[in-house]
């Protein structure tokens, strides 16, 4: 059934204006094409057979079938075709589309089809974020895909919990495996032990850049055409209203190692998987490694741009001089405790693992010894004139912040 | 020409289930297959308002905001996060209440956007406020020996917002399905802490007009009008108060009938959408989305 509706699909192609020119096939219909003479013409790399009768066209299409499936699979279930002189080249702006072929390598693949068919039964394999992604033959041509975390790319299948739905994994990817929620969906935290099989050409498009990692196919995709939108930190900043108005003022001057510090802290590899493409101005570069990603980051996200408003304001602030007393292995103690804060280890420190500075007794200890009643460290005071702490005023504003934006 | 639905709503770095409503809806509407696509957008989640068209196919979009109130999001953020060109506030000519739609093109994706008012105060958001009374007590007959309290934000911060309330409180009463019906806020008078004082009914249910469930609607509304003295110790459904029966709906945007709303807003501005509203009202009786 199948068969023949491709077989019908790819006739009436032939029939229509200049035919199929796609993927190293090539047919055609009638005897206006300039070398031919009638009949049809039905061409691969590996040869052309032309002034066919509908069954010789019919067989031809039978024992060249790879390259009408595939003809048919990016034409009638990818979609997205745009001719050029002829020639299927495929719209640069159907993202989904240019996915897919990059998925099984087609561009580079594009006239050896039987090659391409027969890695893909091998199963062709892409990383994606911390994704792996496996494009493999399905039945008459129609592409089957397999997504799961890179990490689990050994891990026999029976031992992945499997879905087939790519909604049904929106709730696993908005933990991480702590069961803490991402905020940020390209953030290395992606939970392994999943597997979603049996996907669609559709589906892994939807799973990919809705689900686990939304807009980011249809970025690197604009990207590669030389299309790609970045917006630089100044004017995303410039765009804000509201409560992020404030941000603007940040900008003094003609420095810009506040924005490299954002950068430092948010978008390095470590923290986020999108290559930040965005820069101070599209004059100034940043400092800041953009990373390796294989997605784009087009600008400050509103995580960068919520985080900012915060620093805007505490940045506004004056240092001071303060007199601590610490002995040489507490001053490095408390370099330990920001650095594993920081990469995030601070959980990962062994209970009984006094070597570390950040372990969670030597962290009591060194609060026992040198914090006051009122927790200041050294017992002095964070302002002079004021003993009351901040902590608390700071932490209801936080929560304060985002219940206004949301006020609508 | 195919068509997409794109829903747009807040989202939150800090709650989870923020946009859980928001995808609830979106898989509702997506099973009627009115629609192409059916995508959502976040202003604090991705994808970005500032991304979502583009990570949609068709070339008529009609956006939704999954929003209570008209106000800074549905006149600013959202059209200038879209890249709406042309866009200006006065062509919804609105008095507060009655923004319906208008159709531009995105920027950058070149798409036909109609751009609908937020679904709050749209007239059959009264259908889902009563809805939830009928989920809540588990008894579609609801009304006889019930109080009906909406509650808002209030002023102070949005003057729409109020408007929204009033109105709605207005169609309930109109219904006269209800024994009383009562606009609260939380931050003006009437206040919702005061729920008792202003109904004579023993049992009054009380549906907060907001999106989504969160600070508001799950620790401040619940501890002020005294269901518990601790949000995190839960509150019983109903719960005495001063001699009356609470029976607190929580967020009414968890309701699944809200995607009856947003349907309507869209089909009001253009899209075609067949049989899909009566699948709606069908599947979602008796179902929310999220567990109060």
């Amino acid at each position: 059934m199948e068969e023949s509706t491709q077989f019908a699909a790819l006739r009436a192609a032939a029939e229509n204006g200049p035919g199929v020119q796609f993927d190293g096939l090539y047919v055609h219909a009638g005897d206006d094409d300039y070398d031919r003479d009638g009949g049809y013409t039905f061409g691969t790399p590996e040869g052309e057979r032309s002034n066919l009768s509908e069954s010789e066209f019919h067989a031809a299409a039978e024992e060249y079938d790879e390259y009408v499936s595939n003809w048919y699979f990016w034409t009638h279930v990818v979609g997205g075709s745009k001719l050029k002189g002829g020639v299927d080249v495929g719209e640069n702006r159907h993202h989904r589309r240019n996915f897919l072929r990059w998925l099984e390598l087609a561009d580079q693949t594009q006239h050896d089809v039987p090659g391409r068919y027969e890695a893909l039964r091998g199963g062709l394999t892409h990383e994606w974020g911390e994704l792996q992604i496996t494009a493999t033959l399905g039945e008459e041509g129609h592409r089957v895909y397999e997504i799961r975390h890179e990490d689990d790319a050994n891990t026999p299948t029976d031992e992945l919990e499997t879905y087939t739905d790519p909604l049904d994994i929106r709730e696993l990817v908005k933990y991480d495996e702590r069961g803490q929620y991402r905020p940020l969906k390209t953030a290395p935290t992606l939970q392994t032990g999943w597997v979603l099989t049996d996907l669609d050409q559709r589906q892994v498009f939807d799973a990919v850049d809705d689900v686990v990692y939304p807009a980011t196919v249809v970025n690197w995709n604009l990207e590669r055409h030389g299309e790609l939108d970045v917006n630089h930190w100044e004017e995303t900043i410039e765009r804000q209203s509201g409560i992020y108005g404030v941000i603007e003022t940040w900008n003094r001057g003609d420095g810009h190692e506040h924005v490299d510090w954002v950068a430092e802290s948010c978008c390095d590899d470590s923290q986020c998987l999108k290559r930040r493409e965005w820069e101070y101005d599209e004059e100034t570069e940043l400092d800041a490694d953009g990373g390796d990603g294989e997605f784009p980051c087009r600008e400050p996200c509103s995580l960068v741009i919520a985080a900012s408003r915060k620093w805007t304001r505490l940045e506004g602030e004056e240092t001071q001089t303060y007199e601590f007393e610490l002995t040489e292995s507490e001053k490095e103690q408390i370099e330990d405790i920001i650095d594993a804060v920081a990469d995030g280890r601070a959980d990962d420190i062994r209970e009984a693992d006094i070597y570390e500075g950040a372990n969670r007794y030597r962290t009591r200890f060194l609060r026992a010894k040198r914090f006051d009643g009122e927790g200041n460290l050294s017992g002095t005071p964070t302002q002079v004139d004021e003993q009351e702490g901040h902590d608390q005023e700071d932490a209801r504003d936080g929560h304060d912040e985002e219940e206004h934006d949301g006020d609508d | 020409m195919s068509q997409a639905l794109v829903i747009v709503a807040h989202g939150s770095h800090l709650n989870p289930d923020s946009s859980t409503p928001t995808h609830a809806h979106a898989d509702t509407i997506r099973e009627t297959g009115a629609f192409d696509e059916v995508k959502v957008g976040f202003w604090k989640e991705e994808p970005h308002l500032r991304e979502v068209l583009r990570t949609v196919e068709s070339d008529e979009v009609y956006v939704v905001p999954l929003f209570i109130s008209e106000g800074y999001f549905t006149e600013q953020v959202i059209p200038r996060e879209l890249r709406l060109e042309g866009w200006d506030v006065s062509q919804w000519d609105s008095d507060g209440l009655s923004a319906d739609h208008v159709t531009l093109t995105a920027e950058d994706t070149g798409q036909q956007v109609t751009y609908c008012g937020p679904v709050g105060t749209h007239e059959s958001m009264t259908d889902v406020l009563v809805r939830r009374a009928e989920t809540v007590t588990g008894d579609s007959d609801v009304g006889d020996g019930f109080g009906f309290a909406v509650v808002g934000h209030g002023t102070e911060r949005n003057e729409n917002s109020a408007k929204a309330i009033e109105y709605h409180a207005d169609r309930i009463r109109e219904m006269d399905r209800f024994d009383e019906v009562q606009a609260l806020y939380m931050d003006e008078e009437p206040e919702v802490d005061d729920v008792a004082d202003y109904f004579e009914s023993p049992d009054i249910v009380v549906v907060p007009l907001f999106i989504a469930d969160g600070f508001h609607t799950q620790e401040d509304i619940p501890e002020d009008m005294g269901l518990t003295d601790d949000y995190r110790k839960g509150y019983d459904v109903p719960a005495d108060v001063d001699g009356h029966r609470i029976w607190y709906a929580g967020a009414v945007g968890t309701e699944g009938l809200m995607a009856d709303v947003i349907l309507e807003r869209a089909a009001e501005g253009g899209a075609d959408i067949g049989d899909a509203l009566e699948l709606v009202r069908e599947r979602t009786r008796g179902q929310q989305t999220v567990e109060v």
